[in-house]
């Protein structure tokens, strides 16, 4: 039983790297843009959450538009950070990196002054309490709900580029941007939309971190570098890449935690991400075209 | 050669023949890909309604640069660009698009992961209902599309890919074609292909602006010719003068043979 114990946990904490990483597999994997501040994206989603059940009150409610509410929220942060800081930089990666620090660390004080230093809780609702035996396992109900919203983001997203005229438009613009602007498709536009949605999606991963406990101004600073981690090892520009990774990384995380200690384990994972990046530097999933002579 | 004859006639050896209509125009362009460095430095051209204008000059004189200026996609510093008599400069390519201007790049230029009809498709991103009737025109231009419908286009032959490249452009049934070195990186026989298509291309009322390596073929089948050099568009002329003009088959056109021969 211990081992499906420590499956289960590591899969949930593979769904939380994963809902981290979702929109950073947008924004760095496919457009190449470091952003630093998409911690603190989730962050503000997370203040979303509990601005809304403060004003909603019943925690189910809250929780539900929180959601799509904490998507707009770091969509929008993003949009205004794209529009005004990072569209200047695209061919400055470090340039990129340094500035978008600078902003997650203001981003961070603002917090800091609007909602105070200290953690705060937000509720999580009552459907959600407790946990589902299965076999003797107790599995916590908010694990599988975050289970559920990331294999939900990965579907929808997956979905939306495959199958959307805007997901075309993304493709095409992060294929190849004269062509794309040769068939008539703005790229600047198409960078703002991607922008959004990668944003967006810290956003709802924030919401959802409100279930696992307390949320205070530093929370994205927990997820940033695991998240560029798993968008590195899963290969640039996947999704299929960076949803392996995420599953990866979180069972091995699980299963060296249980052997040795988190902290240990934490240093495991990174040494074994580094080890395989020197094997296969393009990642898990690489695109392979044909290159034209 | 029926063309020759009303060039010919023409005859100034400066910018547009009298008899054609204006419809492209760049004047003293100015423009480059970092600030202070000018890539067109002073580059001017003129392409009358229907007319295939080559482009030549040696390896990095600008000509893609040119195309690209042209196309919005790349800053233009000073001077100005007209189509049919509205100021163009400066617009971004997505909206030149919609304008009639078609742009071929000189690599990269299909969507390798799509296939034919889906690179197609991507042609009329903007007005997705023409489709069947420009996918029509294009199958009677280009037959081999029509059976390769659904192949990928990463899967093709780069005579093939070139064919998709210049197919795309063309489902927006553009005014103008910018297309950029047609012809490279073909076999021979797969180059006269690449050109005799550039021509049936333009015969079908597409005025088309191509910029080449191969400059004698490339003068051989064009109205007119410019050839670039420093950023600077450094003569121009019919084919013909071109091809016979001494100067420029001392600076571009000399063949290895001659070049061996003064060297002995
Ligand atoms: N994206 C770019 N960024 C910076 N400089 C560039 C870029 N593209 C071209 N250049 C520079 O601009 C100059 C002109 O290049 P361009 O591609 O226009 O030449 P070209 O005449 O098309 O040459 P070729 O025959 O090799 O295609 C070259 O010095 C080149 O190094
Ligand atoms: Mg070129």
């Amino acid at each position: 039983m211990d081992i499906i114990a420590q499956l289960f946990a590591g899969l949930s904490l593979g769904s939380v790297l994963l809902l981290a990483a979702l929109g950073l597999s947008l924004t760095f994997g496919q457009m190449g843009v470091i952003n630093m501040a998409h911690g603190e994206f989730m962050m503000a989603g997370a203040y979303t959450a509990f601005v809304v059940q403060g004003v909603v009150g019943d925690a189910g409610v809250s929780l539900l538009l929180a959601l799509p509410l904490g998507f707009v929220v770091g969509g929008l942060l993003g949009l205004l950070l794209e529009a005004t800081l990072i569209h200047r930089m695209y061919r400055r990666p470090l340039d990129t990196l340094l500035v978008t620090w600078g902003v997650a660390l203001v981003l961070q004080q603002v917090a800091r002054d609007v909602f105070g230093a200290p953690n705060v809780d937000v509720r999580a609702p009552a459907w959600l309490s407790g946990a589902v035996e299965i076999g003797g396992l107790a599995l916590p109900r908010t694990r599988l709900f975050i289970l559920a919203l990331a294999a939900v983001c990965v579907v929808a997203l997956a979905l939306a580029l495959r199958a959307t005229p805007l997901g075309r438009r993304i493709r095409a613009v992060v294929q190849n941007r004269d062509l794309a602007e040769a068939s008539g498709i703005s790229s600047r536009a198409t960078d703002r939309v991607t922008f959004f949605i990668g944003s967006g999606l810290a956003g709802i991963a924030g919401v959802a971190l409100t279930l696992l406990g307390s949320i205070g101004p530093t929370l994205g600073t927990n997820y940033i570098v695991d998240a560029f981690l798993v968008v590195v090892a899963g290969g640039i520009g996947q999704i299929k890449g960076t949803v392996i990774a995420a599953t990866a990384l979180g069972l091995m995380q699980a299963f060296l935690e249980y052997s040795t200690t988190a902290s240990v384990a934490k240093v495991l994972v990174f040494v074994a991400i580094v080890a395989f990046l020197q094997l296969r530097p393009q990642g898990l999933v690489s695109v392979r075209t044909r290159s034209l002579a | 050669m029926s063309e020759t004859t009303t060039t010919a006639a023409a005859g100034t050896a400066s910018g547009l023949p009298a008899d054609k209509e204006l419809l492209l125009k760049a004047d003293n362009l100015e423009a480059g890909y970092v600030p202070g460095v000018n890539i067109l430095d002073g580059c001017s051209i003129e392409v009358g309604k229907g007319e295939l204008v080559g482009i030549i000059g040696p390896n990095g004189a600008g000509k893609s640069t040119l195309l690209k200026a042209l196309f919005g996609l790349v800053n233009i510093t000073s001077g100005t660009v007209t189509l049919d008599g509205q100021d163009i400069t400066g617009m971004k390519a997505n909206s030149l698009v919609a304008r009639g201007v078609g742009f071929v790049p000189q690599t990269n230029n299909v969507f390798p992961s799509l296939t034919v009809e889906e690179n197609m498709r991507m042609g009329v991103y903007l007005r997705p209902r023409t489709f069947d009737q420009r996918f029509e025109f294009i199958v009677d231009l280009f037959p081999t599309l029509g059976e390769r419908r659904s192949q990928r286009a990463g899967a093709m032959s780069g005579g093939e890919r070139q064919m998709v490249a210049m197919a795309r452009a063309l489902m927006m049934n553009p005014s103008v074609l910018l297309l950029d070195e047609p012809s490279a990186g073909l076999s021979p026989v797969r180059q006269d292909e690449a050109f005799l298509r550039t021509r049936m291309i333009n015969k079908a009322g597409v005025s088309v602006i191509m910029v080449e390596q191969n400059a004698r073929r490339c003068l051989q089948i064009c109205d007119r010719g410019y050839v670039l050099d420093q950023g600077k568009d450094a003569y121009t002329g019919t084919g013909q003068e071109l091809q016979s003009d001494p100067k420029v088959i001392s600076l571009y056109l000399g063949t290895l043979a001659e070049d061996v021969e003064k060297e002995n």
